[in-house]
């Protein structure tokens, strides 16, 4: 079963987007853990790494984007996790771009498909032969 | 017509209907935002209370606050704004004022909301993007610099924090040489919603509730003017609500508040004429009026039945209103533009006293200064060209509308009667339940979204290829390392000695009976940050942790 960590770092309080997409998953026979808001990079890595997750997938919306993801990003790579990690929130083409060359695996914006991120998720474990 | 006859030609006008129905279906999806099945027609038979209607200013209030509403004057167009620096926001406001917009609206950052300075770790990346970065009476000099506080009413969206923006306000208008009792304005200090959807709390509720009780019984004697509270369904809403729920746990909320001023020895009412409310404007035109006429009704007669508040200023709710953000959609943006007319449509329609529009680029990024103009001009051609502010709520009277009326009337108070159950809003947030309702709603909406048994244009429907990168508003990370570096300077110049016994003698207070105002004013005049004062009270007073459920 994919384990799937989904986290909102910062001090971005719009759970909306985050605590439908855990239901969503939850719904499509996937782990889920919910950290709440106003996580820092270290708690989220940490709580991934406890858990033991496939996925964290990121919520944010207030425009943090550029400072908090590369962040979690470094603190994986530091623990040597190999997790999935996707974003989700107002994320601009450009920075988009960015997050998923440093690694991110997807970055989904407004009006997503909630079948088009689980579909995404499960191709990937499929392909990685997890 | 006698009731009686319309039945009976209603009945038989039915039969026919199902007939053609036969050959000619219906569809489409028929209900409202809270899953009611909405009826082909409306008569005369489902309305039975038009007797509740009233007059415009005169008890209930369904058909609104004042007998000549828009012919005496618009509502207030106020756009909220703010971002990076106070230097930069203090150029969006003069621009907006010199556009011809009516108040201010203030957008503060995150870290400011929560009560971080700007080099705080739990500040990292925030700075300066959803709102202007104060941290000190010194930003907040800079950001009205040029702007006369006496010409000026000022909303400020701030509640965890709101006594010590508020404070600082106060000091900026002393030292124009305006006295406090002749700035107008509003704070949302409104905590309860913030556990409830918007997320920026601090400390645990009761002395949530302690410090907006100090800051109505501080404003009740020194500024009779100040709006102390905004009780906001907005976020709510946006959070996920229906209209129904929207309606219901903000009076929730407002119950709580009437509870607590009375508690403290405010009479509800003076106070209730301070107290004012905040609502979302989504796309159901009908629904949407209905709500905001419902919600005038429910609090007048929750005011007047279980506070027995006789001045009949006091029983009005008066509120602004923002067109829905959560409404507005990444894809094809430009139809943003439309969506936002209706909403601000259906606000001026319910009534409201003043309207925020949201900009057409707001499901990309912070909007530009053109989309924020367009935003503006469509509030203008409501007032100026559409006609409907012509004469007092025009959609009064129309079955439909007075039928949706009744109805979020009903289903509120029966969402208002199993709080009060529950043992009232505060219990019903700290269980959960409130959350929960929100949150099942939202995913509800969202496989209706799914499964296109609602069409979104652009989204699930009337696709098309985009691939032009478009302009957006973007916050230099600059704006981060600019304020911590002013942050620093600013502390070196201060009276240091003086801060460190301000905050001693605010944390006693705290820990004391007293009034918080007065020794947040001291601290704040001798240059105390929001994070110093906001630490100071956790010290005291804890901080709170949410109840994470999915």
């Amino acid at each position: 079963m994919i384990k799937v960590l989904v986290a909102k770092p910062g001090l971005d309080g719009h759970d909306r987007g985050a605590k439908i997409i855990a239901r969503a998953l939850r719904d499509a026979g996937m782990e889920v853990i919910y950290t709440g808001i106003r996580q820092t990079p270290e708690q989220i890595v940490q709580t991934a790494i406890d858990e033991d997750v496939d996925v964290v997938g990121i919520s944010i919306l207030s425009g943090a984007h550029m400072k908090l993801v590369p962040r979690i990003l470094e603190l994986l790579k530091n623990n040597n996790s190999d997790v999935a990690v996707f974003v989700g929130g107002i994320i601009p083409e450009e920075d988009a771009m960015e997050l998923k060359k440093s690694g991110v695996v997807e970055v989904y914006g407004p009006g997503t498909p909630i079948s088009e991120v689980v579909e995404r998720i499960k191709g990937y474990f499929e392909h990685a032969n997890v | 017509m006698e009731i009686s006859e319309i039945k009976k030609n209603y009945e038989a006008w039915q039969k026919s209907t199902e007939e053609l129905i036969k050959k000619y279906p219906e569809t489409g999806n028929f209900k409202t935002s809270w899953s009611e099945d909405v009826k082909r027609l409306y008569t005369p038979l489902e309305v039975q209370k038009y007797s509740d209607i009233g007059f415009p200013g005169e008890y209930p209030f369904t058909r609104g606050v004042q007998n000549t509403m828009y012919r005496g004057k618009f509502w207030t167009m106020r756009q909220y704004a703010g971002f990076g620096t106070a230097e930069e926001s203090n150029k969006r406001y003069k621009y907006l004022l010199e556009q011809g917009q009516s108040g201010l609206s203030i957008a503060f950052d995150l870290p400011t909301q929560i009560g971080y300075d700007s080099d705080d770790p739990h500040s990292l990346g925030e700075v300066g993007k959803v709102g202007v970065a104060i941290d000190s009476l010194y930003d907040m000099e800079t950001l009205f610099d040029g702007i006369p506080l006496d010409k000026v009413s000022t909303s400020m969206t701030i509640n965890a924090t709101a006594s010590i923006l508020l404070a600082m306000y106060m000091i900026v208008g002393e030292k124009q040489g305006i006295k406090w009792d002749k700035l107008r304005g509003t704070i949302q200090n409104d905590i309860l919603k913030e556990y409830i959807a918007r997320g920026t709390y601090i400390y645990p509720p009761k002395p949530s509730m302690r410090i907006i009780t100090n800051i109505f019984e501080f404003c009740s004697k020194e500024m009779p003017l100040w709006n102390t509270i905004s009780v906001s369904g907005y976020h709510i809403r946006e959070a996920g609500a229906n209209a129904v729920q929207e309606v219901a746990f903000t009076i929730a909320d407002g119950i709580e508040y009437v509870k607590s001023a009375i508690e403290a020895g405010l009479d509800p009412n003076i106070f209730g004429k301070r107290l004012s409310f905040f609502f979302a404007a989504h796309n159901d035109l009908f629904e949407e009026v209905a709500k905001f006429r419902a919600a005038r009704r429910i609090w007048a007669k929750i005011m007047k039945e279980r506070f027995k508040v006789t001045d009949p200023e006091a029983l009005k709710l008066r509120f602004h209103t923002q067109t829905s953000g959560s409404t507005l959609t990444a894809q094809q943006p430009e139809n943003n533009i439309v969506r936002v007319a209706i909403q601000a449509l259906a606000a001026v329609l319910g009534g409201t006293q003043s309207l925020h529009t949201n900009s057409m680029d707001e499901a990309l990024a912070l909007p530009t200064e053109d989309s924020v103009r367009i935003a503006l001009r469509t509030q203008q051609v409501i007032a100026y060209e559409s006609g409907v502010a012509k004469t007092v709520d025009p959609l009064g009277g129309s079955y439909y509308v007075e039928f949706l009326t009744d109805e979020i009337e009903r289903k509120s108070f029966d969402y208002i009667n199993h709080i009060d159950e529950l043992g009232g809003m505060i219990n019903a947030i700290e269980s959960g339940y409130v959350q929960q309702e929100i949150s099942n709603s939202a995913y509800d909406y969202q496989r209706a979204i799914e499964s296109k048994e609602q069409i979104i244009v652009g989204v699930n429907d009337f696709k098309m290829e985009e691939k032009n990168l478009r302009k957006t508003m973007k916050i230099d990370d600059e704006v981060e390392a600019k304020q911590v570096e002013n942050l620093e300077k600013m502390k070196k110049n201060r009276d240091s000695a003086l801060v460190k016994s301000s905050l001693e003698n605010l944390e006693k207070v705290a820990r004391s009976n007293g009034n918080l105002m007065y020794p947040i004013i001291d601290a704040v005049r001798a240059y105390a940050t929001v994070g110093e004062v906001s630490n100071t009270l956790r010290k005291v007073f804890g901080e709170y942790k949410e109840p994470t459920m999915i």
